[in-house]
């Protein structure tokens, strides 16, 4: 059975000149186990998308359409008390900053076996056993003296480690891991993403893996939503993308992939910039920025079309240029 | 420079945050009032109280005018002395004021001058400045000025006491006040100091004080119009508390803080009126001013909060 | 931890010499000492004899040495308003202002900790919009008009509490306690209410804001997607949080309790040290001015230094800090 369905997810914004929609029909799908990276600019919207599946949107922000199907079962309608329920037990989350994720006035260990005997109903001791089983596996040495030590006296990466940890320590069957590596070294990325991967495979936990960093998603997904300003213009598996994407924002974005070999005398930059949510035209909202583009365009917005596995946003794949 | 950023302020953000602002044209519309009535006090009064020659001794503790045994010739009704209530608010009224706003210049001046000080200056001056500001903030505004007031009290005779008490509260409310503006101003005089034109004319031999100051002060404006509107607010409530607990105005020129402290003596008697009209008209008085102060802070600078 | 707690030492000594410098000022220059000793009719020697005794014709320094081995012992001369020692006096009304401090200090947090918390995690509710209507009206209303009113309503009109005094005090060794009778429990209320509301106000808006900063954390949003129930998330990620800066603003707060305690025992005629203080500055009574400043600091420095120590043990990171610096 699929993990989790999105359908037609729309959330909006209500604001001084009248409401906007900070993502757009948003579908996708999550097979157990898998990777799905969602890549797009900043603002494109793909936070809100992982905000909406966990069911914390920031008031006034709300989901104004569309619906969430956790392993059959709706869960975007679900009273509060019933989602929170479904947090951290049965979809996790990973911030982006493991400097502010962790509480710092609380040990390790005190935030690690709270989550575990929240979900779990484990008695203390064997949920401590569990958090300090939990610090091996995510990689932190001597996790019997470290777990009553506070967050701070943690270096940035060995943090996000603990992050990593208290998104999974109630065994949830997916994962919203939202920009895990941005805050962190470039030497430490590497090492959070391969950590991410191997436990993934381990526990069989699928994860949407939200970034910019295409180079990220070329590494550890299997497939790939592409997001532009609030809407997803292209999905599916990560090679296919790669190697030939369809719609022409995927062409761009993997222009501006540096790559080793022979390189250009310059990196590809798409020019112009992402609309802002409450100025989209009414058109595909790329088409001002799009080399390909064309009269329909500017007149309609392109429905996302194929199969839930790979599917575009794009005219150009369902019309002929005049 | 200052008459443009005047204009811009005027046309947009201030502006538009006024007129949206109900707390902010409710209070200031309060103030205006109540500045008016302490400005054409002579001339609204109905008697001098400070004129006992006008004084009648058998209208004394005479009832507000709605209440039986009321005298429509005393709105407010009087108290003990036979001092008609309303006049002697509006005095008090405006005597309150004259504190208020002299207490605030001297504060800010003060404050700004030695802010400049040390900003330009640094090293020991700045230290000094600094330490005796933190130490200062580290005590209670009333206690501060109490002792002001108390080492005032000690040096003068006690028969220039009285004469001398309006200069006295200035004094010790400007005094106990200064320090906030001198952080503010100090703080973007460091930053000026670093920009390039000041180290350009540093190198070229002309001192950069003169530019800076020029510079500067545009700059600080707006917060020092936030301080001491909230200042005034305080300056106002301090003169008041100094006055009631009987080291501020003598009772021959009462303040407001002044007619509340004799109206309390007589609290038991059942004469109410002369602790309540006054106190409503502080109370009315340090809310209005509060409130602007509030609206202007966030309305200048949303990140002073 | 050691070397942050000896700096802090060092720090409160310089303000106590500070104090005592203005103290002694004050005893030095404000009117001729020789004049409160001596008889008005006395003769050039026997003011030059008194001048002498009293060490006056030393060097300044020696003086302000004198002074300061003298303070330190507690003796500040006799009083020039009533030739008492200044001792006994501020000794005589030191419990009856410590007991009012502290129950107001106790009042402002026991109800305004819950109020900021109630305020804080229900903002659009009808209680917490009043509550904060009404804390504004609390910070710009004058503490004594508050008393008044007070004493007004409880005592003129319904006549249930006492306006003035302590009522019976027990004497239990120097110190005199109002505890221990109901008239002086009776005594308590009204003063300790109006002393406490500005202070409750402060702290209730202050837990507000704290809390609401609080809860827009990334670590209380990080809680919030690990499912852990509300309860929680206020009370044990957010609340200490939220309490280890209103420790500071509340030591902070206790000094002006006391100095507010001045206003407080003035309306309701509290035998306390601020109305020994307030007689003193409207008689220019230097000798008691001078003590109950020196008093009031070393309870301010006190407080401070106790509250950046209590700070350092309840906040790990400045624990770690601090740790590291006396390494």
């Amino acid at each position: 059975m699929t993990l989790l369905t999105v359908e037609d997810l729309t959330v909006t914004f209500p604001g001084r000149r009248g409401s906007v929609n900070a993502i757009e029909n948003v579908s996708l799908s999550v097979e157990p186990g898998e990777i799905l990276g969602m890549v797009g600019e900043s603002g494109a919207g793909k936070s809100m998308t992982g905000a909406a599946i966990i069911g914390l949107i920031e008031p006034p922000g709300h989901i104004a359409g569309g619906r969430i199907t956790l392993e059959g079962e709706r869960i975007d309608t679900l009273p509060p008390e019933a989602m929170r329920r479904i947090r951290g037990r049965r979809i996790g989350a990973i911030f982006q900053d493991p400097l502010t994720s962790l509480n710092p006035v609380l040990t390790v260990g005190e935030q690690l076996i709270e989550t575990i005997q929240t979900h779990l109903g484990l008695s203390r001791a064997a949920a401590r056993e569990r958090a300090i089983d939990w610090l091996r596996r995510v990689g932190i040495p001597a996790p019997e003296a470290r777990i009553d030590t506070y967050p701070h006296q943690y270096s940035g990466g060995m943090r996000q480690r603990v992050v990593i940890a208290l998104a999974l320590c109630a065994e949830p069957r997916l994962v919203i891991a939202d920009e895990p590596t941005t805050a962190l070294d470039v030497s430490v990325q590497a090492q959070i993403i391969a950590l991410l991967r191997r436990l993934a495979r381990e526990t069989g936990v699928a994860v949407i893996l939200v970034t910019h960093d295409m180079g990220v998603i070329a590494e550890t997904a299997d497939r790939v939503a592409v997001m532009y300003a609030g809407r997803i213009v292209e999905v599916g598996p990560v090679a296919r993308v790669l190697a030939n994407p369809r719609h022409p924002y995927t062409e761009g974005l993997m222009a501006s992939i540096p790559r080793i070999g022979p390189r250009p005398d310059r990196l590809a930059q798409i020019e112009g910039a992402m609309p802002r949510p409450h100025a989209r035209p009414p058109g595909c909202a790329f088409a001002p920025r799009c080399p390909h583009r064309f009269a329909p365009c500017v007149e309609r917005r392109p429905e996302l079309r194929g199969t839930a596995a790979a599917a575009v946003a794009c005219h150009l794949t369902t019309e002929v240029p005049a | 420079m200052a008459d443009t950023t005047f204009h811009r302020a005027l046309d947009s953000d201030l502006f538009w945050s006024f007129r949206k602002s109900w707390t902010a044209r409710v209070s200031s519309l309060v103030l205006l009032v109540l500045f008016g009535a302490a400005i054409f006090a002579p001339w609204l009064a109905t008697q001098n109280p400070y004129d006992i020659s006008q004084l009648f001794l058998l209208d004394s503790e005479l009832p507000p005018m709605w209440i039986d045994g009321g005298d429509p010739r005393y709105i407010l009704g009087t108290d003990q002395q036979a001092r008609d209530l309303y006049s002697a608010i509006l005095y008090g009224l405006r005597l309150s004021l004259v504190v208020g706003f002299a207490s605030v210049a001297l504060a800010a001046a003060l404050g700004i001058t030695l802010g400049l000080l040390g900003g330009f200056l640094g090293g020991i001056v700045d230290a000094a400045i600094m330490r005796v500001a933190d130490i200062l903030l580290s005590f209670p505004a009333i206690l501060v000025a109490l002792l002001v007031n108390g080492i005032a009290r000690g040096v003068l005779p006690p028969d220039q006491h009285a004469d001398a008490a309006i200069w006295v509260l200035i004094l010790a409310i400007g005094l106990t006040n200064w320090v906030q503006y001198a952080r503010t101003v100090r703080g973007s005089t460091m930053v000026e100091r670093q920009k390039e034109y000041v180290q350009a004319a540093r190198i070229n031999g002309v001192s950069g004080s003169g530019i800076m100051i020029q510079h500067i002060l545009p700059n600080v404006l707006g917060p020092v119009l936030v301080i001491a509107t909230i200042n005034l607010g305080m300056a106002v409530l301090t003169e008041a508390t100094l006055s009631f607990l009987g080291v501020g105005m003598p009772a021959t020129q009462p303040s407001l803080g002044t007619l509340i402290r004799i109206g309390n003596e007589y609290l038991f008697s059942g004469i109410w009126w002369v602790v309540i009209f006054p106190s409503v008209v502080l109370v009315v008085l340090v809310l209005a001013v509060n409130l602007l102060g509030d609206w202007l802070r966030d309305a200048l600078n949303p990140k002073l909060r | 931890m050691l070397g942050f707690l000896i700096r802090r030492i060092i720090q409160s000594i310089f303000v106590m010499l500070a104090v005592a410098l203005i103290a002694f000022m004050m005893f030095r220059f404000m009117g001729d000492p020789v004049n409160s000793m001596v008889a008005e009719t006395a003769t050039t020697e026997e003011r030059e004899a008194v001048r002498e005794r009293l060490g006056l014709d030393q060097p300044l320094w020696v003086q302000y040495g004198r002074f300061v081995a003298r303070a330190a012992q507690g003796d500040f001369g006799l009083s020039w308003r009533n030739a008492r020692p200044v001792s006994t006096l501020l000794a005589e009304r030191f419990p009856a202002t410590a007991e009012l401090v502290l129950v107001a200090a106790g009042l402002s947090l026991l109800v305004g900790i819950p109020l900021g918390i109630l305020t804080a995690l229900k903002p659009g509710s009808l209680s917490a919009q009043t509550l904060q209507f009404v804390s504004l009206i609390g910070i710009s209303l004058p503490t004594f008009v508050t008393g008044i009113l007070l004493i007004l309503v409880f005592s003129v009109w319904l006549n249930w509490l006492p306006s003035f005094g302590r009522g019976t005090v027990v004497d239990i060794g120097w110190w005199s306690t109002g505890f221990l009778t109901v008239s002086g429990l009776k005594a308590l209320i009204l003063p300790s209410v109006m002393l406490c509301l500005f202070q409750l106000t402060l702290i209730m808006r202050l837990v507000r804001a704290e809390m609401m900063e609080v809860l827009r954390t990334d670590y209380i949003k990080f809680a919030r997607a690990r499912g852990l129930p509300n309860r929680s998330i206020h009370f044990r990620h957010a609340l200490k949080n939220t309490l280890i800066p209103v420790i500071t603003i509340f030591g902070l707060q206790l000094g002006g309790l006391i100095a507010f305690a001045i206003i407080t025992e003035t309306v309701f005629q509290w035998p306390g040290m601020g109305a020994l203080f307030i007689q003193a500055v409207s008689f220019g009574d230097v000798p008691v001015m001078a003590a109950y400043l020196v008093l009031v600091s070393l309870i301010f420095v006190v407080i401070n230094t106790s509250v950046d120590l209590l700070y350092a043990v309840l906040d790990p990171r400045l624990r770690a800090d601090a740790a590291r610096a006396a390494h």
